[in-house]
C-alpha cells in the first residue's frame, strides 16, 4: 500500500532493491475483495504439545501476508494448516475454523485433495522431482488425469513464464530438474505450484537456502504473482518480510502477537514484543 | 617411544585391517585362478604320446598327470614316479585312463599320424587312421590319404547329423505332439461322456480319429525318410588302428571332431580349442553328461533366474511398500520385519521341501485335477518343473528384495513426498509416480543380490524340478512356447551331477571346472545387466539420497 513511505523509513539496502522492482511493475493492482483465508480460533496440538493457541486472522485476496517470528513459534505449522499438510504427521489434532475461499478446510466432508489443489505450496528446500523440467511442471496436471499434449505444453509454458524461468530453460525442458541451480530449482517448484492454477500459494521460507541474487529473483516473482494469487509467506528474514509483504503477522510461542500492515508494523509496532523482535533485541 | 606413538596413532590397526583385506582378495583370486586354469586347459589339444612298455604292451594317449608312487614304510616310498595316460578307446579297453610306473616304460615317442577322434559314444578314439570306406568301396587308404579326406568327412557328418536331428526332433516331434494332443482330447471326451451320458461325442471322436490316422501316416513316411537318410549317412566309415594293433571301424555319422594331435600348428591348436569351447557352450550333453556341451543347463539356469526375478520383484516390492508406506509402525511391524530378516537365513533345502510339498504336490496337484484331468495319472504340473523351481527360489530370495526395497523406500526424501502430496496427489499417486521411481535403483540392488543368491542355489531345485538330462528346453516352437511345467537342467546341479554322479570320474573332472566357469560367467553377466540398468536409473533419478 504505502511502499514509498517504507523506503523513507527503513534505511535498508533490501528496500531499495524493492523500490526498483516496484518501478518496473507499474500499476500492480492492490484492490482487495475481502478476506481469502479466514482463521477463527485455530488451535493445534502434537499429542500433548499444544503449539498453536487461538489464532484468529484474515488474509486478503491477492495480497502477500508474511508470517514472522522466532523458530518454533508455530508460523510454519499454521501455514501447513491451510493445506492440511499436518495430516501427514501422526497424532496431530486441529480445532477451530479455517476457511479458504469459503471452503471449510477441516470439515469432515472436505476432500483434502481438493484443498491441496486449490492451495499450492512452495517449500523451504527446493524439492523438484527426479524427473525432467517439463514433467516437474506438469506434475499436478498429470495426477489430475490430464494427458492431452497440447494442454500440458501450454500449461508448462504458461507456468514457466509465470515463474520467470521460461527463457532460461525453454531449450532444455527434457533435462532433469535436478540439474538446475538452487534458484532455478525453486522457481521450477513455483512453476509446478502455479501450473494447476491454485487460488492461494503458501511459501515456507522459500529463499532460506538461496544466495542473495536468487533471493532477489524470487522476490521479484512474488511481486508478479501477487497480481493473480493470494500469497502467504513464512520467512525468517525480516528485510524480506518488509520488502515483499503487504501485511505481516508476528508470532510468539504459538500465539499471534500482532498483525497489521507491514509498513506500520515495521515503523510503529504496537506491541513491545514485536518491537524487540523487529529491532533485533532477540530472536 | 616412537613405537608407542605409532600404536597410539593406530598404525598397527591400519596394517591389521589391510592384511585382512589382502587375505580375502588372495583367497578370491586363488579360487578364480584354480577354476580358470583347470577349466580352460580342458579344451587345449595336447600331444598324443605313445608308450611302449618293457613287457611289450603299447599305449597311445594324452599325458594327464605325473606323481610319486606312495609305498609307505618301504625305502622307495615316494621315490619313483608314475604317469597317468588318457588312453581313450573305452569300448576296446574297458577304461579311459591308465597309470604306468615310469620304470616299466621302455620307450616314449610322439607318433606323427596319431589322431584324436571325438565320437558319439565311449569317449574319444585314439589311434592311427588307416582307411575310409563307403560300404565295400575304399575311398582313402593310408595315413596321409585319410588325413586329407578326413575334414570333408567330418563336415559331411555334421551336416547329416543336423538333417537327422531336424527330422527327429522337429518334424517327428511335431507329429508326436499332435498325436498326443489328439489322445488327450479323446480322453477328455471319454471323461465328459461318463459324467454326462446324454451327450453325443461321436462326431468329435471321428474327427480325432481322422487326425490321429493322418498323423500316423505322416509319421510312418517320416520314419522311412529318416531310415533312408541314416542308412546313406552311416554307409561311410573310418577305420582306426589303436596302439596295440586293434582296428576299430567307426560310422562317419558318429564322428564329432578329429585332429592330428602331433602335427597341429599353433593356429590349428587354437582353432581346435575355440571349436571345442564353442561346442561346449552350444551343444547338448552326451554320454551321461561327461561329453558334449552344457547348453541346456545354461539355458535352464538363465531362464529360471529370469522367471524368479519376474516373480520376486513384484512380490518383494509390494510387501516392502506395505511395510514401509502403509503399515502403522509398531511392535507388530517390527516383529514382521525381524521375521523377514530371519527368513533370509533359513537353509535353502527347507525351502526346497516346502516347494515340493506346497507348490508341487498341493498347488500343482490341484491344477492337474482341475485342468489336466485327461492326462492323469501322468502329472502335468503335479511334478517338479521350472515354474515351481522358480517360485521356490523367489520365496527363498524375497527377504533380500524386501529388505533392500524397504531401505530404498526409506531413503526417498520426505521433502519429495511432501511436494507431491502438496500438489494434491493421493498417497497412491505419490508412491507410483515419485517414490517408486526414486527407489528403483535401491530395489534393483535387492534384485541383484537375489539373483546372485538364486543362480547359485542347487539344493531346493533338486526337489522341485531340476533333472540330470532334460530332453526338451522349457522354451520352444510349440504353443504356448513357454512350457512352465517342464523339468530343466541347471549349471549348479550339472556340476554336482558331473562331478559326483558320473560313471567316468577322471573324464568328468575337468568338466566340473569348466561348468563352474560357465556358472560364474552366467551369474556375473546377469548381475552386470542388472547393474547397468540400475546405474542408468540412478543417473536418471539421481537425488541427494542415493
Amino acid at each position: 500500500m504505502t511502499n514509498d513511505h517504507m523506503e523513507t523509513t527503513a534505511p535498508d539496502t533490501g528496500l531499495r532493491i524493492r523500490t526498483e522492482v516496484k518501478a518496473s511493475q507499474p500499476g500492480a493492482p492492490v484492490t482487495s475483495e475481502g478476506p481469502d483465508i479466514v482463521c477463527r480460533n485455530v488451535n493445534l496440538a502434537y499429542g500433548d504439545n499444544h503449539v498453536l493457541h487461538d489464532i484468529t486472522m484474515d488474509m486478503d485476496d491477492r495480497r502477500v501476508t508474511a508470517l514472522i517470528g522466532p523458530s518454533g513459534c508455530g508460523k510454519s505449522t499454521l501455514l501447513r494448516c491451510f493445506n492440511r499438510m499436518n495430516d501427514l504427521i501422526d497424532d496431530v489434532r486441529t480445532w477451530g475454523e479455517i476457511r479458504v475461499k469459503g471452503l471449510d478446510v477441516n470439515a469432515a466432508t472436505t476432500d483434502v485433495i481438493e484443498v491441496r489443489r486449490r492451495v499450492g505450496m512452495v517449500f523451504q528446500k527446493s524439492n523438484p522431482f527426479p524427473k525432467s523440467i517439463y514433467e516437474n511442471v506438469v506434475y499436478g496436471l498429470r495426477i489430475a488425469g490430464i494427458g492431452d499434449k497440447a494442454t500440458l505444453d501450454e500449461a508448462c509454458e504458461r507456468s514457466l513464464k509465470g515463474a520467470a524461468l521460461w527463457d532460461e530453460v525453454k531449450d532444455r525442458l527434457d533435462e532433469s530438474g535436478l540439474g538446475l541451480s538452487g534458484g532455478q530449482m525453486q522457481r521450477v517448484c513455483i512453476a509446478r505450484a502455479i501450473a494447476v492454477e491454485p487460488e492461494i500459494i503458501l511459501m515456507d521460507e522459500p529463499c532460506s537456502a538461496l544466495d542473495p541474487i536468487a533471493t532477489l529473483k524470487i522476490e521479484e516473482l512474488i511481486y508478479q504473482l501477487k497480481e493473480k494469487y493470494t500469497i502467504v509467506i513464512v520467512t525468517h528474514n525480516l528485510q524480506q518480510a518488509a520488502r515483499v509483504s503487504d501485511k505481516t503477522a508476528f508470532f510468539w510461542l504459538g500465539r499471534l502477537v500482532e498483525y497489521g500492515e507491514t509498513a506500520e508494523m515495521f515503523t510503529a509496532p504496537k506491541d513491545k514484543l514485536t518491537e524487540d523482535y523487529i529491532t533485533g533485541r532477540f530472536g | 617411544m616412537s613405537l608407542k606413538k605409532s600404536i597410539l596413532r593406530g598404525e598397527p590397526m591400519i596394517w591389521f585391517t589391510g592384511s585382512a583385506l589382502g587375505v580375502s582378495i588372495l583367497m578370491i583370486l586363488g579360487l578364480v585362478g584354480v577354476i580358470l586354469v583347470n577349466g580352460l586347459s580342458f579344451f587345449w589339444p595336447v600331444e598324443l604320446e605313445q608308450i611302449t612298455l618293457k613287457d611289450g604292451g603299447s599305449f597311445l594317449g594324452e599325458l594327464s598327470s605325473r606323481e610319486p608312487i606312495p609305498n609307505p614304510g618301504q625305502p622307495d616310498h615316494l621315490q619313483k614316479q608314475r604317469i597317468l595316460l588318457r588312453v581313450g578307446n573305452r569300448d576296446l579297453y574297458g577304461f579311459d585312463f591308465k597309470w604306468f610306473d615310469e620304470d616299466q616304460v621302455e620307450k616314449r615317442e610322439l607318433p606323427p599320424h596319431a589322431y584324436f577322434v571325438e565320437r558319439r559314444e565311449y569317449g574319444p578314439l585314439i589311434g592311427t587312421p588307416v582307411r575310409i570306406a563307403e560300404g565295400e568301396r575304399e575311398i582313402a587308404s593310408g595315413p596321409e590319404a585319410v588325413a586329407a579326406a578326413l575334414p570333408a568327412l567330418v563336415r559331411q557328418a555334421e551336416k547329416d547329423r543336423a538333417a537327422i536331428e531336424r527330422i527327429e526332433k522337429d518334424e517327428i516331434g511335431d507329429i508326436n505332439y499332435r498325436i498326443e494332443k489328439a489322445r488327450l482330447r479323446g480322453r477328455r471326451l471319454e471323461l465328459l461322456a461318463r459324467e454326462d451320458p446324454g451327450s453325443d461325442p461321436s462326431r468329435e471322436r471321428a474327427e480325432i480319429e481322422k487326425t490321429t490316422a493322418e498323423q500316423q501316416t505322416l509319421y510312418e513316411s517320416k520314419t522311412q525318410e529318416l531310415a533312408v537318410l541314416v542308412e546313406r549317412a552311416a554307409a561311410t566309415s573310418l577305420t582306426v588302428k589303436t596302439a596295440d594293433g586293434q582296428e576299430k571301424e567307426l560310422r562317419a555319422l558318429d564322428i564329432y571332431r578329429a585332429y592330428s594331435a602331433n602335427q597341429l600348428s599353433w593356429a590349428g591348436r587354437l582353432g581346435v580349442y575355440a571349436s571345442r569351447l564353442w561346442g561346449f557352450f552350444s551343444e547338448d550333453p552326451r554320454e551321461s553328461n561327461t561329453e558334449g556341451g552344457i547348453f541346456p543347463a545354461i539355458f535352464g539356469t538363465v531362464m529360471m533366474v529370469l522367471l524368479m526375478s519376474l516373480m520376486v520383484v513384484p512380490l518383494g516390492v509390494l510387501a516392502a511398500l506395505y511395510l514401509r508406506e502403509y503399515a502403522r509402525q509398531g511392535p507388530l511391524v517390527r516383529t514382521v520385519r525381524i521375521a523377514v530378516n530371519n527368513l533370509a537365513g533359513v537353509p535353502s533345502i527347507v525351502f526346497g521341501v516346502f516347494g515340493l510339498g506346497f507348490f508341487v504336490y498341493f498347488v500343482g496337484g490341484g491344477i492337474d485335477r482341475l485342468f489336466f484331468r485327461e492326462a492323469l495319472p501322468t502329472p502335468t504340473f503335479g511334478t517338479g518343473g521350472i515354474l515351481w523351481a522358480s517360485l521356490t527360489l523367489a520365496l527363498l530370495t524375497v527377504p533380500v528384495v524386501i529388505v533392500a526395497s524397504e531401505e530404498a523406500l526409506a531413503a526417498v526424501p520426505r521433502s519429495m513426498r511432501e511436494a507431491s502430496l502438496a500438489m494434491g496427489a493421493t498417497k497412491f499417486q505419490t508412491i507410483l509416480r515419485v517414490v517408486l521411481p526414486a527407489a528403483a535403483p535401491g530395489i534393483l540392488t535387492g534384485l541383484i543380490l537375489a539373483m546372485a543368491r538364486g543362480a547359485g542355489e542347487v539344493a531346493p531345485l533338486m526337489l522341485t524340478g531340476v533333472v540330470k538330462l532334460a530332453p526338451e528346453l522349457p522354451l520352444d516352437g510349440f504353443l504356448p512356447f513357454l512350457h512352465l511345467d517342464r523339468k530343466f537342467m541347471h549349471l549348479g546341479f550339472h556340476i554336482y551331477d558331473v562331478g559326483f554322479q558320473s560313471p567316468n570320474v577322471e573324464a568328468a573332472k575337468p568338466m566340473v571346472y569348466t561348468t563352474t566357469i560357465f556358472l560364474l560367467v552366467m551369474v556375473v553377466l546377469l548381475n552386470m545387466t542388472a547393474i547397468v540398468v540400475r546405474n542408468r536409473l540412478r543417473a536418471k533419478y539421481k537425488t541427494g539420497a542415493f
